[in-house]
């Protein structure tokens, strides 16, 4: 089972709930991914210093565990910031830690992501730091108190999957006690049930099912794709092989001339 | 003739106004703003844009929105533009304008020599697009005065500014309050929008241009004198304070995108509104003790408010008040 900041959780699935066709919709797709943590970005709904008051209580009824994140804050202070307003008003000490450094690529800044990483985790947060493939900056936010590991496999909303399977392969090799969870950049079920194969232990999404023309049957069809992904790594895959293998013998054939 | 109290003169308020005169109703509208449609319908883009709103949302809007533009036609005559839509993205955006075309119906491609056809101003800015050329738009504040003049002609009597109606027994009251409906129906939700109001002689459309975005539906609705409406945000949040830097730059960034002319046009004005909306964004028809609730309008006021006229007119006639 995955555990989280010594949470246990029933999916492997984070599922975002921005750009929905409606609350309902999200509503389905929650219920239908099976997902058990749903991530919601505090700036993107609040206006005027006031929160999305009537969204949010739509997302706490929906029963599953709420991970807020800073996504559209650009620098640590923001971010910071952001974080300590979320525990206010979701009563919980879980921020996923979001700080772009540029507007256009959404591009993590590493600089500031360890920097209020650093601040965040002192203060007493669960940090779930979205973060590149790089080893280094991995480490220097497990340094500063982090536990778990975000890294991308694409840019955000690019739908491309991942872009780098070698830099995942090193990640997982590099920290194999850490939760990694793939944040960013899933497009389609494969992508997920590949990164899942690769020995990661959730993946986090969401333009892909908010997107999609069916959003409930996409959370669905992911949710299964991730269980088939963890269910391949558990059970030991072949490797990958130049030439045809018979799974019959065949007796007579010039097979070792 | 029963006598029936309409609450509110928005969109909502003043479709279910006619839809009852029409019935042989004696109607009276109480609205608290000094005129008619000061509320988010002020703010409205007024496209009557059934194929392209399918892209987020469920298919009953692209149903009961279709005869919307014939609705307005008859009601407001003169007011209805029959023009189309015209949906474009930056070249890097490209799939989501595939994506937009395999969600959507009643569409066509064009290239950069359809794109210059239609909108000679466009001309060479655009490789692809999507034309939906059913679709048509209007001006949402022309059309509301002219709508509740053509109301007071044929005898509807108007309280504005919070007046109250004489003493006198209604056979029912509809609410049509929008956002003010929030606090009564709990199941409502408030939803932000943002706009504003562009001014330049540099740039003449036609239609209204959809600019594809990762954020918010992005659309450009030309009016008279040079006027163009640029909409439109949705935030989850109740508020109707000034709109922020980030929206203001997100509108200007689209438009001076689809044509850079608009670099140079004047901000007239900026706007917010909030939009009553339930959990599917689905607008009802409830019945409440003293009579409907005609809310839940959502983005989709001058759309759907026509069908929800209807169906209220239908309910109320039904009972034989």
């Amino acid at each position: 089972m995955l555990s989280l900041y010594d949470a246990k959780l029933s999916s492997r699935l984070l599922l975002g709930t921005a750009r929905y066709p409606s609350p309902a919709v999200l509503a389905d797709a929650v219920t239908r991914s099976g997902a058990a943590i749903v991530t919601v970005s505090l700036r993107r709904e609040t206006s005027g210093g006031k929160t999305g008051g009537a969204f949010f209580e739509l997302i706490r009824q929906l029963g599953v565990r709420i991970l807020p994140n800073t996504a559209g804050c650009h620098s640590a202070s923001e971010a910071i910031l952001t974080a300590r307003m979320a525990r206010e008003v979701f009563s919980t000490d879980w921020i996923k830690l979001e700080v772009i450094g540029h507007h256009d690529s959404l591009q993590p800044d590493v600089f500031e992501l360890v920097e209020a990483a650093r601040i965040l985790c002192a203060d007493g947060f669960s940090v779930f730091p979205y973060t590149t493939d790089d080893l280094v900056v991995g480490e220097k936010l497990l340094s500063v108190g982090c536990r778990i590991l975000m890294p991308w496999c694409a840019p955000i909303g690019s739908a491309a999957g991942p872009r780098n399977p070698s830099a995942l392969t090193a990640m997982r090799a590099a920290f194999p006690d850490v939760p990694l969870i793939v944040d960013a950049g899933i497009g389609r079920p494969s992508h997920a049930t590949m990164v899942m194969e690769l020995g990661y232990d959730a993946v986090l999404l969401n333009t892909a099912v908010a997107g999609a023309g069916d959003p409930p049957a996409m959370a669905e069809a992911f949710g299964q794709a991730i269980e088939a992904g963890r269910l391949a790594y558990r059970s030991g895959m072949l490797e990958p092989r130049d030439m045809a293998v018979p799974s019959t013998p065949v007796f007579g054939k010039g097979v070792f001339a | 003739m029963p006598a029936v109290l309409v609450k509110g003169a928005g969109v909502a308020g003043l479709a279910v106004t006619y839809e009852l005169v029409k019935r042989g109703f004696s109607v009276e509208v109480a609205e608290k703003g000094d005129a008619v449609g000061l509320g988010a319908s002020h703010f409205a883009g007024g496209m009557l844009a059934p194929f392209c709103e399918r892209e987020a949302a469920e298919d009953i809007v692209t149903t009961l929105g279709l005869a919307a533009a014939g609705w307005w036609e008859a009601a407001v005559p003169g007011e209805v533009h029959r023009r189309g839509t015209l949906v474009v993205a930056q070249p890097r955006d490209l799939p989501d304008l595939v994506r937009f075309a395999a969600r959507t119906s009643g569409h066509v491609w064009l290239d950069r020599g359809g794109v210059g056809d239609l909108e000679p101003a466009l001309s060479g800015r655009f490789e692809k697009a999507l034309f939906f050329e059913q679709e048509a738009h209007l001006d949402p504040r022309r059309t509301l005065a002219g709508l509740a003049e053509g109301l007071r002609e044929r005898g509807v009597v108007f309280h504005l500014a919070g007046q109250q109606p004489a003493d006198r027994r209604f056979a029912a009251m509809l609410d049509c309050t929008g956002a003010a409906a929030i606090r009564l129906f709990p199941e409502l939700r408030g939803v932000r929008g943002e706009m504003l109001y562009l001014e330049t002689p540099d740039v003449t459309l036609s239609r209204p241009i959809r600019m594809l975005h990762p954020r918010h539906p992005i659309y450009i609705v030309p009016r008279d004198n040079h006027r163009f409406m640029v909409g439109a945000t949705m935030i989850e949040a109740e508020d109707d304070g000034p709109i922020t830097a980030r929206s203001l730059t997100e509108f200007l960034n689209a438009a001076y995108a689809v044509h850079p002319a608009f670099g140079e046009a004047r901000l007239l004005e900026t706007g917010t509104g909030i939009r009553p909306a339930f959990a599917d964004n689905i607008p009802q028809v409830i019945e409440t003790e003293e009579g409907l609730a005609v809310t839940g309008m959502h983005r989709h006021g001058f759309l759907l408010a026509p069908a929800m006229a209807v169906r209220a007119a239908d309910i109320l006639t039904r009972k034989r008040l």
